[in-house]
C-alpha cells in the first residue's frame, strides 16, 4: 500500500452518547469501563457573545465544544490554526424550519435562519470567536464525512506543513426528513493532526497515521473488506449508524495501544468505500 | 510556504445564462451583453432579475443514475456535455487509472429545491414526505460530487466543498492540495448551484437582493441578482504538453497556479469593513504562485453589487495592488451563482486568457468615487499572462485563484 500522507495526531476531542468528553471516553474505549449509552451533553460556546450562544444551533455548539477540547490538549493555538469541517447534514433542524416556512403562499424566512443554512457555518462562529483568520475548509461527503475530512485535514497538514484542527460533527434531522435520512445519535470528533515528520509537530503524538489508498466499493456498494468494528456492539451500532461516528474505531484503537503498537485500521469511507489505514501508537 | 506548484488545466467548460458552454460565455460577454432577466422561476413573485439557465427541465440523466435527478445534477450533466469537457475527463481516467483521479465540486444549494417541493407535498395525515422523494440523490450536499464521480467512474477521493459563495473557488485549491501530496494525478473540479426558493426569499430577507439588474462598482448600487450555473475544470500534475490539450492558438497551456484562503473572522453575512480577509486570501494566492502584484494583469472581481462586498473588496484589492491592475466583476452579465461563481468565474478567467479579453463590468454608469481600482467599463483586448478570480462568502469565508497562460 502507497502511504501519500502521514500525520501526527497530537490531541483529540469527542462528544457522543456514553463519551462525555475525551479523557473519559479512554476509560471506555481501553475496554476498562462498560459503555452506557445516555444523551449527550454539549457544554454552551463560552467563546460566542452572549447573544450569538442563544442564536447558534446544535451543530454549531457540538462543532465548537470538541473542537475546544482537541486545542485544549494541543500546542497549537486556536486563533491561527486551519481548520476543516466536516459534516453530512449541516443543521437539520434548521433546514426544516426553512422548508416549511416556505410552504406558504408568502414566504418569510428569518434572516439568521437563513444565514444559518450555509454549510460553513460552525466554520464561520468559530473563526469569529477566536479570531482566526487562517483558512477553514467545509465539505460534505454523505457517509464519507469524516474520512473526507481526514483526507482533506491531512492533505492541507502536509502541503503547507502547519497543524490543522479536523472537526467531524453530525446531529440528527427531525421528522419528517428523519424518515429519509436516519441519523441516530448526535456526535462531534475533533482532532489536532500536524504532518508526521514536520519541524514543529510536536513530540510524542497520540499516535502517527499512514494513510493508505481507498478502496473503492464493489457492485451495489458493497464493500471490499468489512470496515474494523466496535469492541462494544453498543458503540458498533452508533458508528454503523451516525457519519461522524466512523472515527470511532480510530479512537477506540488510540485509546486500547500500547506505546509503539502497530496496528491497520480500515474505515468507513461511506457507500462501502474502505480507507485503510496504518497507525503507530 | 511550499514551493510553487502549477497545474496544468487541460480542460474547462462553463454553463450560465449567458448560453451553454465556452462559446456562448465568450459571444456575450464580446459583445457586453448580459443574461439576467426578471425571475419568473417557478410561482415566485419577486421583484428581482435572475440568470436562469434554458433548457435544464428537458436534460436527462444517464438512466442508471436516475435515482441523482434534481435540477442541481441536471445542470450539471448540460454543463458536462459541453466543449468535449466528458470525453476529456474519460481521458484522464484512463490515461491515469480510476483511483488517481479526485472530484472536488463546490455547492451551496445541492439539489434543496427537490426538498423544497417535496415539502409541499407532505402526507396530510402522518406529515410524511413523498415516496419519491431521494434525500442521498438530490437535497444532500454531497450529491453532486457522487453525481460526478459515478458519471465517470472515479475512484478517487470525492467530497462537495460546500463554503456558501466560496465554494466553486475553494474547490480548486483542495484539489490542488490532494494532486500536490501526491493523493491523485488529476482532478475534476468546478462548482453548481441552481435556482431555489431558499436562496431566493432568503437573500431577498437579509435585503441584499436589488430590484434591478445588479450593477456591481456603481455608486447606487443596491444588491444582487441571483443565478444558476456549472463550470467545471480538469486539472492535472505538472508534465509534457499532449496532442489534444485545450490550447491557444500558440500551442500555450492554461495553468492554475496560486490559490489562497482566509477567514475574516469578523461577521457571519457581512464581509470585514477593509476587506483584511480578502487581502490575506489575495496575498496568500501570490506568495503561492511565487508572483507579485505586479505580475498580475487583470483581476475578475467577486463584485457582487452589494453595497459593503464592493467597498470591502475594493479596500482590499487595492491595498494589494495599488491601482495598477484593471479590474471588473462580470456579475452584471451572468448574475451571482453563489456556490458555483467561483467555478464559472474561474472558467471566465480562463478564457479571458485564451483569448486576450479583459471583459467590461455592465451596468456601472455612475462611478461610485469611494472604489478606487480601474474599473473596466469596456472590453479591451491585450495578451494577457495572469489573471487572478476572487470569491468571498458568508461566514467570512475568502478564496482567491491565480491562472497563467504559457507556451511551453
Amino acid at each position: 500500500m502507497t502511504a501519500a500522507l502521514r500525520v501526527a495526531i497530537e490531541s483529540i476531542g469527542l462528544i457522543a452518547p456514553g463519551l462525555p468528553d475525551w479523557t473519559q471516553a479512554t476509560a471506555v474505549l481501553s475496554g476498562r469501563a462498560r459503555w452506557q449509552d445516555a444523551p449527550i451533553a454539549i457544554p454552551p460556546p463560552q467563546r460566542l457573545p452572549p447573544a450569538e450562544r442563544r442564536r447558534v444551533g446544535l451543530p454549531v455548539k457540538l462543532a465548537m465544544a470538541v473542537a475546544e477540547q482537541a486545542f485544549a490538549g494541543s500546542s497549537a493555538p486556536a486563533a491561527d490554526t486551519a481548520t476543516v469541517f466536516a459534516s453530512s447534514s449541516g443543521d437539520g433542524d434548521n433546514c426544516h424550519q426553512l422548508s416549511e416556512a416556505l410552504t406558504a403562499a408568502e414566504p418569510i424566512i428569518s434572516p439568521t435562519r437563513f444565514t444559518n443554512s450555509v454549510h460553513n457555518v460552525p466554520a464561520g462562529y468559530w473563526s469569529i470567536a477566536v479570531g482566526c483568520r487562517a483558512m477553514s475548509t467545509s465539505l460534505c461527503a454523505h457517509d464519507g464525512s469524516f474520512c473526507a475530512g481526514l483526507i482533506e485535514a491531512a492533505t492541507l497538514a502536509c502541503v503547507d506543513q502547519v497543524p490543522v484542527a479536523l472537526v467531524a460533527f453530525e446531529v440528527p434531522y427531525p421528522e419528517p426528513i428523519r424518515a429519509s435520512r436516519p441519523i441516530e445519535a448526535a456526535c462531534g470528533v475533533a482532532i489536532v493532526l500536524w504532518p508526521a515528520d514536520g519541524p514543529r509537530t510536536p513530540g510524542a503524538p497520540l499516535a502517527t497515521l499512514s494513510i493508505g489508498t481507498r478502496q473503492p466499493a464493489g457492485p451495489g456498494d458493497a464493500p471490499a473488506v468489512e470496515p474494523t468494528a466496535m469492541t462494544d456492539a453498543g458503540l458498533d451500532a452508533l458508528r454503523r449508524t451516525t457519519p461522524a461516528a466512523h472515527a470511532l474505531p480510530l479512537l477506540e484503537w488510540i485509546a486500547r495501544a500500547t506505546p509503539g503498537e502497530r496496528g491497520r485500521l480500515v474505515l468507513d469511507a461511506g457507500h462501502g468505500i474502505d480507507l485503510p489505514i496504518d497507525a503507530v501508537r | 510556504m511550499p514551493t510553487p506548484y502549477p497545474l496544468r488545466v487541460s480542460a474547462f467548460t462553463a454553463t450560465s445564462c449567458l448560453g451553454p458552454g465556452n462559446a456562448a460565455q465568450l459571444a456575450r460577454l464580446r459583445a457586453q451583453a448580459g443574461g439576467l432577466a426578471p425571475c419568473r422561476f417557478l410561482d415566485v413573485p419577486l421583484k428581482t432579475w435572475v440568470g436562469e439557465v434554458a433548457g435544464v427541465d428537458e436534460v436527462a440523466l444517464p438512466a442508471p443514475l436516475a435515482r441523482y435527478d434534481c435540477r442541481n445534477n441536471r445542470l450539471a450533466e448540460l454543463a458536462l456535455r459541453q466543449d468535449g469537457f466528458d470525453d476529456a475527463v474519460r481521458d484522464a481516467v484512463r490515461r491515469h487509472g480510476p483511483a488517481r483521479v479526485a472530484v472536488f465540486l463546490g455547492t451551496s444549494t445541492s439539489g434543496m429545491l427537490e426538498m423544497e417541493l417535496a415539502y409541499r407535498r407532505r402526507d396530510p395525515d402522518s406529515g410524511a414526505l413523498p415516496a419519491d422523494f431521494d434525500y442521498a440523490g438530490s437535497h444532500n450536499t454531497f450529491s453532486l460530487s457522487d453525481y460526478v464521480r459515478r458519471r465517470f467512474g472515479i475512484d478517487g477521493p470525492a467530497m462537495v466543498i460546500s463554503a456558501a459563495c466560496a465554494s466553486g473557488a475553494k474547490a480548486f485549491a483542495s484539489a490542488r492540495r490532494a494532486i500536490q501530496a501526491g493523493l491523485v494525478d488529476a482532478a475534476v473540479v468546478g462548482g453548481v448551484d441552481s435556482l431555489c426558493l431558499t436562496t431566493l426569499y432568503g437573500f431577498n430577507s437579509l435585503e441584499l437582493l436589488s430590484p434591478d439588474p445588479c450593477r456591481p462598482y456603481d455608486a447606487r448600487r443596491d444588491g444582487i441578482s441571483i443565478a444558476e450555473a456549472a463550470a467545471f475544470a480538469l486539472l492535472e500534475r505538472p508534465g509534457p504538453a499532449r496532442a489534444g490539450d485545450d490550447e491557444g492558438s500558440g500551442g500555450e497551456v492554461l495553468r492554475l497556479v496560486g490559490t489562497g484562503e482566509s477567514s475574516d473572522a469578523h461577521h457571519m453575512s457581512s464581509p470585514h469593513p477593509e476587506g483584511l480577509g480578502a487581502r490575506l486570501a489575495m496575498e496568500r494566492a501570490l506568495a503561492s504562485a511565487g508572483l507579485a502584484p505586479a505580475d498580475v494583469d487583470y483581476i475578475n472581481l467577486h463584485g457582487t453589487a452589494t453595497p459593503s462586498n464592493d467597498l470591502a473588496e475594493d479596500a482590499a484589492v487595492h491595498a494589494v495592488f495599488e491601482g495598477r491592475v484593471p479590474v471588473s466583476s462580470t456579475k452584471a452579465a451572468h448574475g451571482h451563482a453563489l456556490g458555483a461563481a467561483g467555478a464559472l468565474e474561474a472558467v471566465i478567467a480562463l478564457l479571458c486568457l485564451r483569448e486576450g479579453l479583459m471583459p467590461a463590468g455592465l451596468n456601472r454608469d455612475e462611478p461610485d468615487p469611494a472604489l478606487r481600482s480601474p474599473y473596466l467599463s469596456a472590453n479591451r483586448s491585450a495578451a494577457l499572462d495572469v489573471v487572478m478570480s476572487n470569491s468571498f462568502g458568508f461566514g467570512g469565508v475568502n478564496a482567491s485563484l491565480l491562472f497563467d497562460r504559457i507556451t511551453p
